[in-house]
């Protein structure tokens, strides 16, 4: 007894699975999906808190910076782009000029599959109230 | 200021009842009649009270607050300082005591002070209450529960921090708090603000399920060289916040010339918190 064509035909179908993606890929003519496209207004100026080369790959050590010196020591401004002092703050900082949050941060964090849980807690410009009751916060020279 | 309906219910109803109950909660609903006639200023709802054009003390080493117990039982209906706190810090007022979240509230006087208290106690400040916050102790003993550091005296100033990004809702503090100043979050609260369709501030982040709260004596507030909200709220300037190492400012003139308590003085936590009963 000789199993030899069965064996044969379970093979090719078993190839036929393994390579179907690409398969399918080349009979779809799929391209790979481009990088993100992110949306900078315009009021955000030239420049980020540090350079772009540095902030893409390292913004989120550049925010747990922020938050240890802001929390932890008290230490809440710093030096901006344009030599004006700037709070160390997420929500009042970052979003300021990255106000389009979804069509920014979001946008490649999706693309990416990145979760941050900060806004659990902190807030965007759109959810908060109409800035009529804060506080003045103007950064002090002094501190 | 006209009298808002709001108003004249509570008063009828305090007024009628004074009616039933006789002569001490009539002089009480007197009391409260005669403050809507004239119109508590900022009593309740949105008023944060004016920045003041002195800043509160820059390299305070001990920052205590005194608590005018006298002045702020004369107006039993007020609750400036505490709605002013909790709507810069985005604390919601869940309709259930089980989920409530304080950062200052007002207490009982028995249950506030249950050292002071005594069977035949002063009636009017029997019937008054305590307003209450974090102590800001000067020997916490939450922060000796706290597993992961969430919460620390600060060594500059004494105030009793909190990191939230490090809470991890064990509720180990919340257990060691003679003082029952810290709330935990059983609910998500930006899901609650936006059931109430209310917007948060944007000076303060939200917390989320599963951390602890408190009050941090508005440490984001000092650092901006603005006084606690509380302090600004008050209308009738009973809360007065400063540096206990310097013999100069306010809260020491106080202590010298006034009689003051603390809470549970016997459990050698150090409250930084004095009340003038
Ligand atoms: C003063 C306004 C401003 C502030 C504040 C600011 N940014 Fe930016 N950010 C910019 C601008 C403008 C660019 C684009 C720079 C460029 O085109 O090279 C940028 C670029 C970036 C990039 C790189 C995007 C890319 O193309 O890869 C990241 C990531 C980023 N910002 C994150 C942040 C974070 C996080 C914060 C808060 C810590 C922050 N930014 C604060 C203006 C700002
Ligand atoms: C150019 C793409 C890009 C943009 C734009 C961007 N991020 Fe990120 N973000 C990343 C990457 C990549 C990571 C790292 C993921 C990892 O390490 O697993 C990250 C991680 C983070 C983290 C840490 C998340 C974690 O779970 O540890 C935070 C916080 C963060 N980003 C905040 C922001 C904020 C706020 C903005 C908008 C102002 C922003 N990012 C914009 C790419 C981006
Ligand atoms: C449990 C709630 C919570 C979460 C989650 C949270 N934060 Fe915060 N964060 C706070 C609170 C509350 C403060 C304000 C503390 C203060 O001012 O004393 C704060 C302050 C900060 C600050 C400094 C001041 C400011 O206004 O921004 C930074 C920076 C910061 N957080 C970054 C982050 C980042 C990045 C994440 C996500 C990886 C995050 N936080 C997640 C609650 C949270």
């Amino acid at each position: 007894m000789s199993d030899r064509g069965k064996i044969v035909i379970g093979l090719i179908i078993f190839v036929l699975i393994f390579t179907l993606p690409m398969t399918y890929n080349m009979v779809a003519k799929n391209k790979a999906v481009g990088a993100p496209e992110l949306e900078i207004p315009p009021e955000a100026g030239k420049e980020c808190v540090r350079s772009t080369e540095y902030m893409r790959p390292f913004h989120m050590d550049l925010l747990n910076e922020w938050r240890d010196e802001v929390v932890r020591h008290n230490d809440r401004y710093i030096e901006g782009p344009d030599g004006a002092m700037i709070e160390k703050s997420l929500s009042n900082t970052c979003l300021d000029c990255h106000s389009n949050k979804e069509n920014f941060c979001d946008r490649c964090h999706n693309y990416l599959a990145v979760y941050p849980y900060c806004w659990d807690c902190h807030t965007t410009p759109e959810e908060t109230a109409q800035p009529e009751l804060v506080v003045a916060q103007q950064p002090k020279e002094e501190n | 200021m006209g009298i808002d309906r709001r108003k004249f219910v509570k008063v009828a109803s305090l007024a009628s009842l004074g009616l039933v109950a006789g002569p001490p909660v009539k002089a009480l609903a007197n009391e409260v009649v005669k403050e809507a006639e004239h119109g508590c200023e900022g009593c309740q709802g949105d008023y944060l009270g004016a920045p003041r054009a002195v800043h509160p003390p820059k390299e305070a080493k001990r920052l205590a607050m005194v608590v005018d117990l006298k002045t702020c039982r004369e107006h039993p209906d007020c609750t400036a300082c505490i709605d002013a706190c909790h709507l810069v810090h985005n604390v919601p007022d869940y309709p259930h005591p089980k989920d409530e979240i304080k950062w200052i509230w007002k207490e009982h006087f028995e249950h506030a002070f249950p050292e002071a208290n005594h069977q035949f106690i002063e009636e009017h400040v029997k019937h008054s209450s305590g307003l209450l916050f974090c102590n800001h102790c000067d020997n916490p003993p939450c922060v000796k529960a706290c597993p992961t550091g969430a919460t620390w005296k600060r060594e500059e100033d004494g105030v009793v921090m909190m990191d939230w990004h490090r809470c991890i809702g064990c509720r180990y503090c919340i257990a060691a708090c003679p003082y029952g100043s810290r709330s935990f979050n059983f609910r998500e609260p930006k899901k609650y603000f936006a059931e109430q369709g209310k917007k948060p501030q944007p000076d303060f982040p939200m917390r989320m399920r599963g951390v602890v709260e408190k009050c941090t004596f508005c440490d984001e507030r000092l650092a901006r060289g603005l006084w606690p909200s509380c302090v600004e709220a008050c209308p009738y300037n009973c809360l007065t916040f400063g540096d206990l190492d310097n013999p100069d400012d306010p809260v020491r003139e106080l202590l010298h010339h006034k009689f003051t308590i603390r809470r549970k003085p016997g459990l050698g936590t150090q409250p930084e918190v004095y009340y003038i009963v």
